[in-house]
């Protein structure tokens, strides 16, 4: 008789994900990208409920303030309070952000599993991709601005139409990336031998790509989504500095960047909060993005 | 490699008829009105005149067609004549701003040297600073100097040119006062200071805009030295006895190019686009302006027409990317 006590392994079975995390936690950028990331969230969600001053409230006998302890970021040129602002402009710029990755990243892998999945439909989707990806986006995306704004603000109110409006826009001039990146990985899982036999077992194609494809392709698929949240927030920025996105009185950030552009020489100081809010947004989230790419590639994990 | 090019240019073709037809269908499916700006005393019958008089009476595909000969038939020869002084292009019509009453490509041809001048130049200066960046930091991996030039070119990366714009405005125009807040579109240079001029006033677009540059191809340059650096022939190469200098700046340098090249090429349309926002921010008065300026007027055809220039650029420079791979590595031509 052995000692069956020796052949235990010493040290607990970990679960993949356990690995996952550890190695992201060994990115330093991303685990602090992630935190601030988290911060800024909790923060823009959060913090208005805290908060006395509406963001909408106009006290126009303080307007143009500076920063105090009332208001620490000062105050706007109609004596709204600009802390309030950012916080609800936030709200507005990360919502828009997480919707349109999330619209661009479904499309993107819709494409990318079937054009990898089908030889059929390769040929065609991916020249489809390829016509796409030269279309020039911030011109459409004006475009778009332009013709469809009245016509939808009429529709269903002039903040949700614009909302729905931006977030369709970036999402269908975003998913070319997502559709490539994840059409490579399903060519490659393919050949592998787990799907040959699942195919032997006699798996219809439906349950081939929901139990066995989709799984294997999470990966990359959840770090273009990082990397679409920081092309999201910017392009929005983009369109409501360019005076094309959400209303005048509707504040986001890029918004509230262009408003204080305008008073540029009178206060300098205001454009510094908005445009260091994106920033920083974007910062953390591409480093998050990075961590991410280490982290789920087993061939790195572990080093 | 003529068959690979034709082949490439031939592809290029239906790409550029789908991206009209896209950005056409796009401006023709829009419920907007071009006359909804016309006061509402104007009677009804005047209205449909004025919208027969815009060429809006005919059914879609006749003016999509006519659009596409005045676009590559009428305008090339219009330009032909002017360099030539031909008469081709007599009393044909070309393509007509809403806005301005004149064609369109007369206002292109004025704005064009604004834009091709700042975008031309913050290419060139942000490639020649991302370059040696990108050598230097891959060849002193995890080094402090390769720290610090990832960490600035993940910021660079990160910061749009709306926030640099503003600020690089307010600390060197509004505190420092070194440049001009605005650029001076009707500014000649016609002796010394008023070529110093120029420069100073191009000083902070093209900054903004070469930061973007800088970031991208300086982590694409890092990436490609860092792949070539462990390579069997490097290693050769340094067994040979040849200098550090020849190692890197020849046989290295000249393999990690070639990606490198080919990101050059593709990122200029890319920075035409980028250039729109500059554009705004440092009141340029470029092509990008004027794509502005025509989506707030709601003028069409100069819309349409911009557009598809943009277009015409990005399918453009892809070309010259795929070409531009295939002679300098000769692996990818499959002739």
């Amino acid at each position: 008789m052995t000692d069956t006590t020796n052949t235990e392994p010493s040290t607990p079975p970990r679960s993949q994900w356990y690995d996952v995390w550890h190695q992201f936690k060994a990115h330093k950028g991303a685990l602090l990208g992630g935190i601030v990331f988290l911060v800024i969230v909790f923060g823009v969600f959060i913090g208005p409920l805290l908060w006395p001053y509406d963001a909408t409230y106009i006290d126009i006998r303080s307007r143009n303030q500076g920063p105090s302890l009332a208001h620490p970021f000062g105050t706007d040129q109609l004596g709204r309070d600009l802390l309030a602002r950012m916080m609800a402009g936030g709200q507005t710029s990360i919502a828009v952000g997480l919707t349109a990755m999330l619209l661009a990243l479904g499309l993107g892998s819709f494409v990318g599993i079937i054009a990898g999945f089908f030889k059929k439909l390769d040929g065609p989707l991916m020249r489809l991709t390829d016509l796409f990806l030269a279309l020039p986006i911030l011109p459409l995306l004006l475009v778009m601005m332009m013709l469809f704004r009245e016509p939808l603000s009429a529709a269903v109110g002039p903040e949700r139409g614009i909302f729905i409006l931006i977030v369709i826009a970036i999402g269908i001039t975003s998913w070319m990336p997502t559709a490539r990146i994840v059409r490579g990985d399903v060519l490659a899982l393919k050949e592998r031998e787990f799907v040959l036999a699942a195919r032997s077992i006699g798996t219809s194609n439906k349950n081939m790509i929901t139990r066995h494809i989709l799984p294997n392709v999470l990966s990359p698929i959840m770090v273009s989504a990082t990397l679409g949240i920081a092309n999201a927030i910017i392009t929005e920025s983009a369109l409501s500095f360019l005076g094309l996105g959400f209303p005048p009185d509707f504040p986001t950030w890029g918004r509230l960047l262009n408003d204080a552009v305008q008073y540029l020489q009178d206060y300098p100081e205001r454009v510094f909060w908005p445009g260091l809010a994106i920033s920083l947004t974007v910062l953390s989230v591409n480093y998050l993005g990075d961590g991410l790419r280490d982290a789920l590639d087993p061939r790195i994990r572990g080093r | 490699m003529l068959t690979f090019t034709i082949r490439r240019l031939i592809l290029a073709i239906p790409t550029l008829l789908f991206i009209s037809l896209v950005i056409f269908l796009l401006l023709e499916l829009a419920p907007g009105d071009p006359m909804a700006q016309v006061p509402l005393t104007v009677p009804p019958e005047v209205k449909e005149k004025m919208r027969l008089a815009l060429g809006l009476g005919e059914p879609g595909y006749i003016r999509f067609y006519k659009w596409l000969v005045q676009f590559f038939w009428v305008e090339p020869q219009v330009l032909f004549d002017h360099m030539f002084g031909t008469t081709f292009s007599e009393g044909k019509l070309r393509i007509i701003s809403w806005q301005h009453r004149g064609p369109v490509m007369d206002v292109v041809v004025e704005r064009l040297p604004q834009t091709l001048w700042v975008v031309g130049m913050s290419y060139i200066v942000g490639i020649l600073i991302a370059l040696p960046i990108g050598i230097y930091s891959a060849y002193k991996q995890y080094s402090i100097f390769d720290q610090a030039g990832t960490f600035i070119t993940m910021i660079g990366y990160s910061i749009p040119p709306f926030f640099t714009g503003p600020l690089v405005i307010v600390i060197f125009s509004v505190n420092l006062g070194w440049f001009p807040f605005i650029y001076d579109t009707t500014h000649e240079v016609v002796d010394w200071d008023s070529f110093v001029y120029q420069l100073r006033q191009m000083i902070m677009p093209v900054m903004v805009l070469a930061l973007q540059t800088t970031a991208q191809i300086s982590r694409y340059m890092r990436a490609s030295m860092l792949d070539n650096l462990n390579q069997d022939y490097v290693r050769t190469a340094r067994a040979k006895g040849l200098s550090e200098r020849v190692v890197v700046m020849v046989h290295v340098l000249r393999n990690s190019m070639i990606p490198v090249v080919t990101v050059i090429a593709l990122g200029l349309p890319a920075i035409f686009g980028g250039a729109i926002i500059t554009e705004q921010v440092f009141s340029v008065n470029g092509i990008g302006a004027q794509l502005i300026g025509a989506i707030q007027a709601n003028d069409l055809p100069t819309v349409q027409t911009l557009t598809f220039m943009f277009a015409f650029l990005i399918v453009f420079f892809n070309l010259i990317a795929d070409v531009l791979y295939g002679i300098l590595d000769p692996r990818i031509r499959y002739d």
